[in-house]
């Protein structure tokens, strides 16, 4: 089994209303220094096969078909290899 | 022929019976339910699909409703020419499954808008506009992610196609930025594909048709597509 971890982050150029109104938060709490605050998701979860191509495989497309949208977001992920109960092989 | 509307129905709808007692019960068109498991359209001459929080609008509105079995079926019916309409969470799914182009962001002001809307009806050659008969309606918002967003290319893409058909306005119509609610591109309100047969709007024309809610312009976009199917 592998647990999977993807993370979205909205493109670059791409307006960030939430990260821009999270850093207003910071500059009243007097963080004058945070400068480009962006909110991205992170999702995790498990595929459950003890084929490592096939788990790439199918972390790849559920992020590209459905966790993310390419119009405005990139996506980064990563896979481990873990036993049964989730732990680290 | 009398032509049907079906109004597809997904978890968390929440315009359905809104666009249905409009379009039946206000305007007597021949109008069905869908539920969004459903491959059939049940003859349907229209979709729409309806506002709302489809699946709650978790990882992006739309992103999760777009995949519902319906859809297949709504896609299939819009490449061959079928009409559809997007209205508001509606819009969202058409931008999610490709059918039209483009993202809807958060609104600028991170607020949720509610209220009526002027808009200018940008294109007034296509199905859904043809018959409306005025340059300015007025129809209600209500949104927290109507930022209507597309690249540099595909913008000038669609203008440049005449697929832009409302844009926030003045009463007079004039566009700017003062009156744009929530930021989007231009102060797009909706737009429709390449083949003008599918079109997506963030305004409720479905709670302006009613006399009783002091507001009927919604009505003439629906009437504006029978009257062409009709004729």
């Amino acid at each position: 089994m592998f647990k999977a971890t993807v993370i979205v982050k909205r493109r670059p150029k791409i307006l960030d209303p939430q990260g821009k109104a999270v850093e207003q938060g910071a500059k009243l709490l007097g963080f004058n220094n945070v400068r480009q605050t962006r909110i991205g998701k992170y999702i995790e979860f498990f595929v459950d096969t003890d084929d490592k191509n096939l788990a790439e495989k199918e972390v790849k497309e559920y992020s590209e078909k459905l966790l993310s949208n390419p119009i405005m977001e990139d996506f980064e992920y990563s896979i481990t290899e873990v036993n049964v109960s989730g732990e680290s092989k | 022929m009398k032509p049907k509307f079906g109004v597809v129905v997904f978890p968390g709808s929440n315009c359905d019976y809104d666009a249905y007692y409009s379009l039946k019960k206000v305007l007597h068109y021949n109008t069905e339910f869908i539920w969004h498991k459903e491959k059939d359209l049940k003859g349907s001459d229209v979709i729409i699909l309806p506002g709302g929080f489809s699946y709650g609008d978790y990882l992006r509105t739309g992103a999760i409703a777009r995949f519902s079995p319906v859809m297949d079926s709504v896609f299939s019916f819009a490449e061959n020419g079928g009409i559809v309409i997007g209205i508001c969470n509606g819009f969202q799914i058409l931008l999610e499954i490709g059918l039209l182009p483009g993202v809807m962001l958060q609104n600028e002001s991170l607020k949720f808008v509610c209220k009526d809307q002027y808009l200018l009806v940008e294109n007034e050659s296509t199905i859904f506009t043809n018959k409306i008969g005025k340059k300015v309606i007025k129809i209600p918002i209500k949104h927290g992610e109507g930022n209507y967003y597309a690249d540099a290319e595909t913008l000038k893409e669609i203008e440049g196609n005449n697929q832009v058909i409302f844009k926030y306005s003045s009463k007079e119509g004039k566009v700017e930025k003062k009156f744009n609610p929530n930021g989007s591109l231009n102060n797009i309100a909706g737009i429709c594909n390449r083949k003008k047969n599918v079109m997506g709007l963030m305004p409720h024309p479905e709670n302006a048709c009613d006399p009783i809610l002091g507001k009927t312009d919604g009505a003439l976009i629906f009437k504006s597509v029978i009257e062409n199917f009709t004729n």
